[in-house]
């Protein structure tokens, strides 16, 4: 029970959620509004795109590398499969979309993976360039311009909901959309794959120490080929559930994300170096981001302070591992004494 | 006689018009253990490479149990039981025990999903094999260093091995480990697997090695049992020269105390150690690793302060708790791993040699004089002859013994009484050894009063004019070279 116990507390996973149970207690009671049936539907269905940004972050993370292509990926996919069912007047349902977005995901992910696995080159350097070649290719060779109007099968599959939520109160009223079932989907093949696969497996070996997970037999180029192709993937899912909910195409809406979902995988205890971090606590960071944008309103804090405490958050998250990690590491002076006593 | 497990026939392999390997043979028998020794750049380890696999030779053929091959893939390395655990030993510090011993195995067996029953079976027969007890869910990351070792080795015995190479398997481990792990070789040998160890000193590895196979510069310059082999011809083979060792016996006799300490006590470190050194004497301490010398070492330079005692340097008490005091009274200090803590590596040569003595190397209003500083660089790399072309060329372009000089230059251009050394040549290959050793002496007779940290026996005996045993944080005896013997030595540090 100790044990289990101690094991508890030396996971981030457990600081995240108790931080993300004390904010939402304070809310609660400065506003009264936190705890109520709208609030969290608001909160969850605000939480779809940045969850699936976060899921692709997350592997990437995990396997020593860092993407910070995928907003302008995910826009390039979305604007071009959004371009030509309105170009062919598609008047059918959410079928098509998603067969393209995931088919252009893929093909925009394999060009992170191939120049990341064969060349070996640095993740970080790659995706920079991509995601600068993406957003030119976009504006450049698409003339991309807001897309006003979107095919009626996305604008239905965006504004479909599973539930309504109402609150007693103030008679306010907030929908559970559909997409919600993208997110959970991919989590559940998410989390089979890391922990019950041998690719997964694979990613935090990799992430560990990349060669002797070649000297293992693991197919590290084949490995993170294919990681590129999901996390383009998954990112242009996110990019269709974003569209699709706001019922419109703006080629430039999604730009700049990236850091925030970043720092927030990071929040949720997953190691920068690789290696190291657990979906479960990439979500609870994700939500805790999410919760400080959505619900410091509540508390009558203007929005301008929202970046002013998201960055904090990030420092305080991340300082206080990275010095239990420190602490881990250094001799301790008073244990040595015990043997000369 | 029985075939043997291993034998690589005249390989031959270069590497950008260098010549690694010109033609070497090695034979290894079932069950024996065979050392592979040489200094860095000899070729013993593309000699490695080239029977596990990853290298193909230009040139000669490998054969595995008589099975003669020309071009062998590292899978093919495998199945014919070679394993090789490198010096890292290739662990993946954030996953479990587990699945360390158990990746290999399912990688192999091409298993897409992860069963965990099965993993665990595996890891249990792994860790069974040599009796290793573990927890098999901790993370390897958080295991010393000689239970990592022994995962890698426990791991390497999964495929059927009948040759484990290990690659300079004793550096980081403590005597009571060393003998742990021998009693496992000598378990595997019992069972007829050969170990064949790479390294490139004569340490102990010596001890248990029943046959020797020396390189020097890609060309086979020995081969036969170690019985036939002493510390002599050891280093003649390695160093292609005749190293004389002998004794130091210093030529400055009754000097006055340049430094003297007594009842210094750092807590849990070191407790009630009294010394003093001489003008012209190098005074050799000797202990384990945790047993206080390198703390003692970093007092003595005012990196760790002390709880209590008298440091008189000269006659004169004074109070070091910091480097910059320490220096000011003429202390020096060469740490252990000098490359991260003693040199700027991408700086130049001249620049490293200098830096402490920089601000005597000033013209009017401060700003450096040139002139002065190029003539300080060329006369200590006369002195201490530094193999470069050029002092301006980076730090690491040097090999380890010369930077272990350039460490060394950097102290003498400063006006030093004192100069502590930790483990002067570790790192360092026998020739180079030598050298530092040499020029120590000549130190020491000059005028200097020298300290010498080190867990290397031989280098202590031979070097020091009185050798104190570190055991446990307390100075547990005292020693004349002259009057002992490594053995004896030996026994009391543990």
């Amino acid at each position: 029970m100790s044990i289990r116990l101690k094991k508890l507390l030396r996971h981030n996973e457990f600081y995240i959620f108790v931080v993300i149970l004390l904010l939402s207690f304070l809310i609660q009671s400065r506003s009264g509004q936190f705890y109520t049936p709208n609030n969290i539907v608001d909160i969850i269905a605000a939480l779809i795109v940045p969850g699936l940004f976060a899921i692709g972050a997350f592997m990437v993370i995990v396997s020593g590398g860092i993407d910070i292509s995928f907003p302008a990926l995910a826009s390039l996919s979305i604007y071009t499969t959004t371009r030509i069912l309105v170009d062919i007047d598609y008047q059918g349902g959410i079928l098509l979309p998603l067969v393209l977005t995931i088919i252009f995901g893929a093909v925009l992910g394999a060009v992170n993976g191939f120049l990341i696995s064969r060349f070996k080159l640095q993740p970080l350097i790659v995706t920079l360039g991509v995601a600068s070649m993406f957003r030119g290719f976009m504006q450049g060779v698409l003339k991309s311009v807001q897309i006003a109007v979107i095919p009626k099968g996305m604008s239905e599959f965006g504004t479909s909901s599973l539930f309504v939520a109402k609150n007693m109160e103030t008679g306010l009223t907030s929908r559970m959309p559909t997409a919600i079932i993208i997110l959970i989907i991919t989590l559940v093949v998410v989390y089979f794959i890391l922990n019950h696969t041998m690719y997964g497996r694979g990613l935090y070996a990799i992430g560990g120490n990349e060669i002797s997970a070649e000297r293992a037999g693991f197919n590290v180029k084949r490995i993170k080929f294919f990681l590129y192709v999901m996390v383009g993937i998954i990112s242009s899912l996110a990019g269709l559930i974003r569209v699709s909910m706001m019922t419109q195409c703006h080629p430039t809406n999604m730009l700049g994300m990236e850091m925030m979902i970043i720092a927030g995988v990071v929040l949720g205890g997953v190691a920068i170096t690789g290696g190291a971090g657990t979906l479960k606590g990439c979500m609870l960071g994700t939500i805790l981001i999410i919760i400080v944008q959505n619900s410091l309103i509540l508390m009558g804090i203007p929005t301008f302070w929202q970046g002013f405490f998201l960055g904090m958050l990030i420092i305080v998250g991340t300082g206080v591992s990275a010095l239990q990690v420190k602490r881990l590491n250094s001799p301790k002076k008073g244990k040595g004494g015990d043997k000369y006593a | 006689m029985a075939q043997n497990v291993l034998k690589a026939v005249d390989i031959k392999k270069s590497f950008t018009g260098v010549q690694a390997l010109k033609g070497v043979t090695l034979e290894i028998r079932p069950g024996e253990i065979h050392c592979l020794a040489g200094e860095n750049g000899s070729g013993k380890s593309t000699l490695i490479k080239v029977i596990s696999g990853v290298y193909t030779p230009e040139g000669g053929h490998v054969e595995y149990d008589g099975k003669s091959y020309k071009k062998i893939t590292p899978i093919e390395a495998i199945l014919n039981g070679v394993q090789v655990i490198y010096q890292d030993f290739s662990i993946f510090p954030n996953l479990s025990v587990m699945e360390n011993l158990a990746f290999n195995t399912e990688l192999a067996s091409k298993s897409k999903l992860v069963n965990k029953k099965r993993m665990r079976k595996i890891a249990e027969e792994a860790i069974d094999k040599i009796k290793f007890e573990v927890d098999l869910d901790a993370k390897v990351g958080e295991l010393p260093v000689a239970s990592k070792q022994l995962v890698a080795i426990c791991r390497a015995l999964m495929f059927n091995a009948k040759l484990i190479i290990m690659d300079e398997p004793t550096t980081a481990l403590t005597r009571k480990e060393i003998n742990a792990l021998f009693k496992i070789i000598l378990d595997l040998k019992a069972q007829g697997i050969a170990i064949l160890f790479v390294s490139h000193k004569l340490d102990e590895v010596f001890e248990i090695s029943e046959r020797f196979t020396i390189l020097r510069s890609g060309e086979l310059v020995f081969k036969g049992n170690t019985k036939d082999l002493d510390d002599k011809k050891f280093s003649y083979y390695m160093t292609g020269r005749e190293i004389q060792i002998e004794p130091f016996e210093p030529k400055l006799t009754k000097q006055t105390k340049m430094l003297e300490v007594k009842n210094l006590t750092l807590n849990g470190y070191f407790y009630d150690v009294s010394f003093s050194v001489s003008k012209g004497e190098i005074l050799g301490i000797s202990g384990i690793l945790g047993s206080g010398r390198t703390e003692l070492a970093l007092s003595l330079f005012g990196i760790r302060v002390v709880d209590s005692g008298i440091i008189k340097i000269n006659g004169k008490e004074v109070a070091i708790n910091s480097p910059t005091v320490a220096m000011e009274n003429g202390i020096g200090y060469v740490p252990e791993d000098r490359l991260t803590e003693g040199l700027f590596l991408q700086q130049s040569i001249g620049d490293n040699i200098i830096i402490s003595e920089i601000d005597n190397l000033t013209g009017k209003f401060g700003i450096l004089d040139e002139r002065k500083q190029s003539e300080e660089i060329q006369k200590w790399v006369k002195e201490l002859s530094i193999a470069t072309p050029n002092p301006d060329n980076a730090c690491n372009t040097l090999s380890g013994g010369n930077q272990q000089r350039v460490v060394l230059a950097k102290w003498l251009a400063r006006d030093l009484k004192v100069l502590i050394l930790n483990g002067p040549s570790v790192g360092v290959d026998i020739g180079s050894k030598y050298d530092i050793h040499h020029i120590l002496k000549k130190l020491a007779d000059s005028g200097l009063a020298i300290i010498i940290i080190s867990d290397d026996i031989p280098e202590v005996m031979s070097l020091s004019s009185k050798i104190l045993i570190m055991r446990d944080g307390k100075i547990s005896n005292t020693f004349e070279p002259s009057e002992t013997t490594i053995h004896e030595i030996t026994a009391q540090m543990v």
